[in-house]
């Protein structure tokens, strides 16, 4: 794709997005850059929704990510509310939903998630939330208002990083909350099982009642809003919110029916190129190939921003792969969750500190190396870790474990 | 709202004002200020907004809490006596004229 004309257009308004424009500015592109966001907002950070901005600690105006005319300044276009319906790759357009088309040269999807829906009778009642967007969260506040006034309690299906947050947040404003998680633990698709114990004991400790093995059949409602959820062994938990946070779904479909990849997400290289020439994609909306074959799909603000500077790289014609560890972030009460690599495949694994004091790394190794640490109140060992994996330097276990042992001395070396 | 200008490695200088409560991160993104990322949104997770205060004035801030202080051990650019975490940095009346310097790198 030329620097110097053209234009490209971004579809998804999202962090990923905006890091596409912004780096394709910054590569020196000098064609039109059009970004389309179907939400009625410009970007905004979304991360604060299920902590800062829940708690009511944050305005509106602090969750914007670029105030217009500093979009204007680098003459990147954003409209808002603006839905696609389809793209054509063989003329290089893209179809509003109200009927005009774009041309492209060169195309970005950044179309994020989707939370999965529950799928038990009731769950069509008001009151029972997700949350995604800004839209979302205020929904989920009215309610939190609304249960505080009235005295009742909030249910989360889903022990995930939203379902979690959103638990905390609600403590924090003095309401009662069961948490109900269908597995075994929480987190247990992204945490170690020592972890998924110490959360449950945090969120206990905090007053959350937290129930495991506790599967959802059905959402009671009066005068159609939510008033119960009911277990399938016929518990019924008394609710004026259910938050649902039990997933999200790549949200690929206009790129399946463009004839694009798609694998459970749009399927991209490490750069964000898609299987067509000209279409880069970036975000919660990717799943990534890996050298061995596998896709791998993160929902993480690095995510983001890692392949929106991949994806508009290739667009410019260079090779920019998203290489680095991946890291992810939680706030629940007092304590900062920072993890750095991936834990999947884990064999072995050291605690850094104590898990009593709140303060501590669980180091995560596989046939003696390291690949991955949760850091919980230990921001420092947290980006060391991140060095250390990025440069592929391992400490054994025993000098993980060992507080006195300098971990930044091995990348010294 | 006390004004704020920062300067990036480039040398651009921008001065903002800043509604009070507002941190110094959010600042410098929404107004499109490229030297600082603030990848987390202010959470001080991802210390991608490291910037230099003017030492003489370091004394008018709130000091930096353990956690701000363990990511600065680690910050992508030098760590230097004015670094700080501008998601920690509010702004107060007391701030007015407050110059912070970005540094070239923030991961």
């Amino acid at each position: 794709m030329s620097k110097a004309e053209g234009q490209v257009v971004i579809v998804g308004a999202g962090q990923a997005g905006l890091q596409a424009a912004e780096t394709l500015r910054a590569g020196g592109y000098q064609g039109n850059i059009i970004l389309l966001g179907d939400e009625p907002y410009g970007p905004y950070h979304r991360p604060p929704l299920s902590k800062a901005w829940l708690a009511g600690e944050m305005d509106a105006a602090q969750l914007v990510m670029r105030a217009p005319e500093a979009l204007a300044r680098k003459n990147i276009e954003l409209r808002t509310s603006v839905k696609v319906s389809a793209i054509d790759t063989a003329k290089r357009n893209v179809r509003l939903a109200e009927g005009s088309t774009l041309h492209y040269t060169g195309l970005v999807l950044a179309t994020g998630s989707t939370p999965r829906a529950l799928n038990v009778p009731g769950a069509g009642a008001d009151g029972v939330l997700a949350l995604r967007s800004r839209d979302d969260a205020s929904a989920i506040l009215r309610h939190l208002q609304n249960c505080g006034e009235k005295n009742v309690p909030v249910v989360v299906i889903g022990g995930g990083f939203i379902g979690l947050e959103v638990a905390a947040t609600a403590r924090k404003r003095g309401l009662a909350v069961t948490v109900l998680e269908a597995a075994p633990r929480l987190l247990g698709r992204v945490l170690a099982p020592v972890l998924s114990d110490w959360y449950a004991q945090l969120h206990t400790a905090h007053g959350v009642s937290v129930l495991l093995n506790a599967q959802l059949s059905s959402v009671e409602s009066k005068d159609g809003q939510v008033v119960a959820a009911i277990t399938t062994d016929g518990r019924r938990f008394p609710a004026g919110l259910v938050v649902v946070g039990i997933g999200v779904c790549a949200n690929d479909a206009l790129a399946r029916a463009a004839g694009i990849e798609c694998d459970r997400g749009i399927v991209v290289d490490a750069c964000g190129r898609t299987s067509v020439a000209g279409v880069v994609a970036a975000g919660d909306c990717t799943a990534r190939r890996l050298p061995d074959g596998s896709l791998l799909r993160l929902e993480s603000v690095q995510n983001a921003t890692e392949q929106g500077r991949s994806a508009a790289a290739a667009l410019l014609g260079q090779e920019r792969p998203f290489v680095a560890t991946p890291w992810f972030w939680s706030d629940q009460y007092d304590k900062k969750l920072q993890m750095a690599g991936l834990s999947f495949g884990s064999d072995e694994w050291a605690v850094r500190g104590t898990l009593d004091a709140g303060i501590f790394s669980v180091c995560h190794f596989h046939r003696g190396k390291l690949i991955a640490v949760d850091s919980v109140n230990d921001s420092k060992t947290h980006l060391l870790a991140r060095k250390l994996l990025d440069a592929g330097v391992s400490p054994a276990p025993a000098q993980a474990a060992d507080t006195a042992f300098d971990l930044a001395g091995l990348l010294a070396k | 709202m006390p004004h704020i200008t920062y300067i990036e490695a480039s040398g651009q200088t921008t001065t903002v004002a800043l509604p009070e409560g507002w941190s110094l991160m959010q600042g410098a993104t929404a107004n499109g200020i490229d030297g600082i990322l603030g990848e987390c949104g202010g959470s001080c997770a991802c210390a991608t907004c490291h910037c230099y205060v003017e030492e003489s004035r370091l004394g008018e801030l709130p000091p930096p809490s353990e956690n701000e202080l363990a990511m600065l051990e680690n910050v992508a650019a030098e760590r230097r006596p004015g670094s700080r975490l501008a998601c920690q940095i509010k702004a107060t009346a007391t701030l007015e004229g407050l110059i912070v310097t970005l540094p070239d790198v923030q991961e």
